[in-house]
């Protein structure tokens, strides 16, 4: 008999659902109550895990084949840009607190992504489901990796980088990006599905990877755009997943929809906040800019958001409740937070600086309605003290929001002269907030936030104020690491370096 | 721009990032070490899991073993995202070459149909197996403490799927979608398979993330690849003409090899800390290669009949000696 | 009308890739920014294997397209000749 003759050709979808669903089983020996122990408590309902729809039907040699060749060009970058003393190319050193941010805060978040993707890997019960959540588990690996041997040669040469592992378990402003991924890592299965898969994947990593690494190419940063870009090609899977994942819980049973409205909520908010310091990045921190935070935002945020939106409405899901007070915070998010890090830039193992001239024309072009208005004043305050050789310096303790722990920096969504600020009262404590958001989120599970790490309350209570002692705790070196970028050793060392390449002097 | 580098004299300013430097002194890490210590958050961790408020977020308490330092637990071949994925890649070239080459010739189509037949029986059912094992190593690099210790697993993880894949695609190439069903309908009620099916379920509800690892990566694995894929792919079957499935198995067969390096030096270091893990570890392999052994006898009996008792009792010496470098006794 | 998009790494494998979604969409709009290129289609946006093969001149697996993504945004829908980007309103 010939077998070849009697073969059935498989078309790429049965294919791949032989090669993944067909391998796993209804237990016999063990309840799937036993197996599965966590995917019932959230309330999410599901009938029928087989109507999962695979997002891309990546085998496992395929996805060798692949990311082999990603890793190939990705390394070969790095290496040349070590070897070429690659950091010389930038545009300007001061970019690097964008890249300091992004190791100390960003990195970490890869690789709790990581962990908890092995986690849900594990927990949900279907085969395909759990496939695509390892997929990402094993990338986002990648990712904290990729990151971390990119940025390691700008370790060598320039201050901040070296303590990041410190930084992000102590420091206070690492705090917003670690409690973020804490809290959906302490969540159930499926709220972590939607806080990283869908909300933070999906509706905000766009905003993070694709105009930023973009200006990271406009600044000659090779390093960066190489593990931006090759990071995010992953991400496109990563997005679909979280996609896919929301319109099964919502196909799955109507009673999941309250459920998911209100992780959506919840998780548009929080990442809302915690990506809010790319608006920095984006609107200060790139010497030579791609476009305005406002103008990532149009694309990203309105334009695809709402597609997003539009798409979902027919399962009854409506945009999330903090995205018109985020519209009113676009024009002044960015302003905002470069203020509030330069006045305790004592305490950041990044610089920060006063915009020149020509910056602050820049960002009055692009934001016509609030920067002449609101901040250049504020700017202008802060360069007379500073050249009256009294600069401006706040060495108080800032008021941190007990949901994002960001400094209550924010101004009310209708008044950008009111400094926004909330409290709740639960079991006799006092609890502050920067925003209706961030309240509403603790007002809804105050058992898990009220056990939130705040960075600053620990220092003054168990550093009894010691701000020396605090830095040698957190591996700050006072002098190197913080402060304004102007008169900075990273600015001298950046400035000489370049000078010797570029002359014969 | 261009940078002239023979103008430039730049000096570094540090060797390597501050964790590195106080594990390993002040000079350039390596990309492992850069990828794998003190990556994981260790402190000021914020909120309880709402799935089992008991835990901490990364909590080494949640296994038996104790550690002072988890990062001892150090996997020899150093394998971060990177050198791990061009290792598979190369790989993957060589078994797409392989299965080519079978079906390219015919190989398959002229196996001897008993042949054919004891092959589908013996390897079809195991690509669940392979899924079980999957499971496993998901779950302790989701729950397992500390990089060194976790960041295999989630390769190991992939690699387990890339197997059951690769043994789907074999079943397919020999007997088409309906040897999987077949096969499939023999994990789940033949009775040969169930006492491996069962011991695979009672893996996927140990939470214990070291005591899982030892029950799959050691106990199990270490009989069943050496039986399956050495003693009887290329052995047995080999002898009786079959040596294009070996051509299909290569892989994991090279796999077995590369891994179990990994796993013996992972036990080796546990055992090493204190006499309490030792203990632990000796009681868990006892255990679990006891139950090992007797679920493969009937699985190896579909191939070698009356000779396997002898074959898995062989292979049992041969992995309590293994073990035993590793210092633990059972 | 929602906008779907697909952006890819700018570079010399991606450039045939490009000219293959203009030819099928002849509504895509294409952006060239620093290292990457965004292509807009209103609704909808169809990748297709055939025409980037005539594109290459050789075979193409439009799985070899992750080594170039960088982003995309819309339903996906993949099988062997095609990859579909749409929103449903």
């Amino acid at each position: 008999m010939d077998m070849k003759a009697t073969k059935k050709k498989l078309g790429m979808k049965e294919r791949y659902r032989v090669l993944t669903r067909d391998l796993g089983w209804e237990p016999g020996y063990q309840s799937k109550e036993a197996i599965f122990p966590y995917v019932r408590y959230e309330g999410i309902k599901v009938h029928d895990w087989d109507k999962w729809e695979d997002p891309f039907r990546l085998t496992m040699d395929a996805y060798w084949k692949y990311q082999a060749e990603k890793e190939r060009k990705f390394y070969a970058i790095i290496d040349a840009h070590a070897q070429n003393n690659g950091h010389l190319n930038l545009t300007d050193a001061r970019y690097l607190s964008a890249l300091k941010i992004f190791l100390q805060a960003i990195s970490p978040g890869e690789y709790a992504a990581h962990k908890g993707f092995a986690r849900i890997g594990r927990e949900f019960p279907g085969v395909g489901t759990q496939v695509a959540c390892q997929m990402q588990a094993i990338d986002e690996i990648r990712h904290a990796q990729t990151q971390i041997h990119a940025m390691s040669n700008y370790n060598r040469y320039y201050d901040g980088f070296h303590a990041f592992a410190d930084a992000r378990d102590r420091i206070w402003y690492t705090s917003v990006a670690r409690s973020f991924f804490d809290d959906a890592m302490s969540a159930g299965p499926f709220e972590f599905m939607i806080a990283i898969g869908f909300s933070f994947e999906y509706v905000l990593t766009n905003l993070l990877f694709v105009p930023f690494m973009s200006g990271a190419a406009y600044n000659g940063d090779m390093a960066t755009v190489t593990f931006g870009f090759s990071a995010q090609s992953d991400e496109a899977r990563h997005m679909t997943l979280g996609l896919e994942c929301i319109k099964f819980m919502l196909e799955q049973d109507p009673d999941n929809l309250p459920i998911v409205q209100g992780w959506i909520d919840k998780w548009f908010w929080r990442g809302f906040r915690v990506l809010g310091l790319v608006s920095t990045m984006m609107d200060y921190m790139l010497p030579k800019r791609v476009m305005s935070w406002r103008e990532a935002w149009e694309i990203y945020g309105v334009e695809n958001g709402g597609a997003l939106f539009r798409d979902l409405a027919r399962y009854g899901i409506r945009p999330p409740k903090g995205w018109d007070d985020a519209e009113k915070a676009i024009d002044h998010m960015s302003h905002q937070f470069m203020l509030g890090l330069y006045q305790w830039s004592f305490g950041t193992a990044f610089h920060s600086w006063i915009p020149s001239d020509d910056d602050m024309a820049w960002l009055s072009a692009k934001y016509p309605d609030t920067f002449d208005r609101h901040y250049r004043p504020r700017w202008a305050h802060i360069k007379q003290l500073k050249a009256a050789g009294t600069p401006f310096k706040n060495y108080g303790l800032a008021r941190l929001c007990q949901c994002c722990q960001l400094p209550c920096v924010f101004t009310e969504p209708g008044d950008p002269t009111l400094t926004c600020h909330r409290e709740t009262v639960y079991k006799g404590e006092k609890y502050q907030f920067c925003s209706d958001g961030c309240k509403d989120i603790f007002e809804h599970e105050p058992e898990k936030y009220i056990q939130a790490w705040l960075p600053m309350p620990a220092l003054f209570s168990e550093l009894g104020g010691d701000v020396a002692a605090w830095m040698d705790w957190v591996s700050l070196r006072d002098g190197a690491d913080n402060g304004d970028y102007d008169g900075s050793r990273d600015q001298r060392h950046f400035d000489e370096w370049r000078g010797l390449a570029t002359s014969n002097l | 721009m261009q940078i002239d580098l023979r103008t430039v004299s730049i000096q570094p300013q540090r060797n390597a990032f501050d964790h590195l430097v106080r594990r390993f002194g002040d000079k350039p890490a390596s990309r492992y070490q850069e990828g794998s210590y003190d990556i994981q958050a260790a402190e000021n961790l914020h909120y309880r899991p709402t799935w089992d408020p008991d835990q901490q977020l990364y909590d080494a308490g949640i296994t038996r073993i104790v550690m002072r330092d988890w990062y001892a637990l150090k996997d020899p071949r150093q394998f971060y995202y990177s050198t791990y994925t061009l290792t598979r890649a190369r790989q993957q070239d060589t078994t797409e070459a392989n299965f080519a080459f079978v079906e390219s010739r015919g190989l398959a189509d002229r196996l001897a149909p008993e042949l054919r037949e004891a092959v589908l029986r013996l390897l079809v059912p195991l690509r669940h197996a392979a899924w079980g094992a999957n499971q496993n190593n998901t779950f302790v690099c989701g729950y397992g403490f500390g990089t060194a210790f976790t960041q295999p697993c989630m390769y190991h993880a992939m690699d387990n799927l890339g197997i059951a894949q690769y043994l789907s695609r074999l079943g397919m190439m020999l007997g088409d979608v309906d040897a999987l069903d077949a096969g499939k309908a023999a994990w789940l009620d033949g009775p040969a398979w169930q006492p491996l099916r069962r011991y695979v379920e009672d893996c996927m509800v140990v939470r214990d993330p070291f005591e899982l690892f030892v029950a799959q990566n050691a106990a199990l694995d270490g009989l069943l690849y050496p039986l399956v894929y050495a003693r009887i792919v290329d052995g047995e079957l080999s002898a009786r003409g079959a040596s294009a499935v070996a051509m299909l198995t290569q892989f994991m067969a090279e796999w077995f090899d590369e891994t179990r390096k990994w796993v013996d030096a992972v036990l080796k270091a546990a055992a090493a800390e204190s006499d309490h893990n030792r203990e632990v570890l000796q009681g868990w392999m006892a255990h679990w290669n006891d139950r090992a052994a007797a679920a493969l006898v009937p699985v190896v009996e579909l191939v070698l009949g009356a000779d396997a008792d002898e074959a898995v009792a062989a292979q049992i010496a041969a992995f309590k000696a293994r073990i035993h470098k590793t210092e633990i006794s059972f | 009308m929602s906008t779907v998009f697909i952006a890819l790494q700018a570079n010399e494998e991606t450039r045939p890739i490009i000219d293959a979604i203009e030819i099928d969409n002849p509504q895509a709009v294409v952006n060239r920014q620093p290292a990457m290129v965004k292509i807009d289609a209103p609704g909808r946006l169809v990748v297709r294997r055939e025409t980037i093969e005539e594109q290459l001149g050789r075979a193409y697996d439009l799985q070899e397209l992750q080594i170039n993504l960088i982003t995309l945004s819309g339903n996906v829908d993949e099988d062997e000749d095609t990859l579909t980007l749409s929103w449903n309103e």
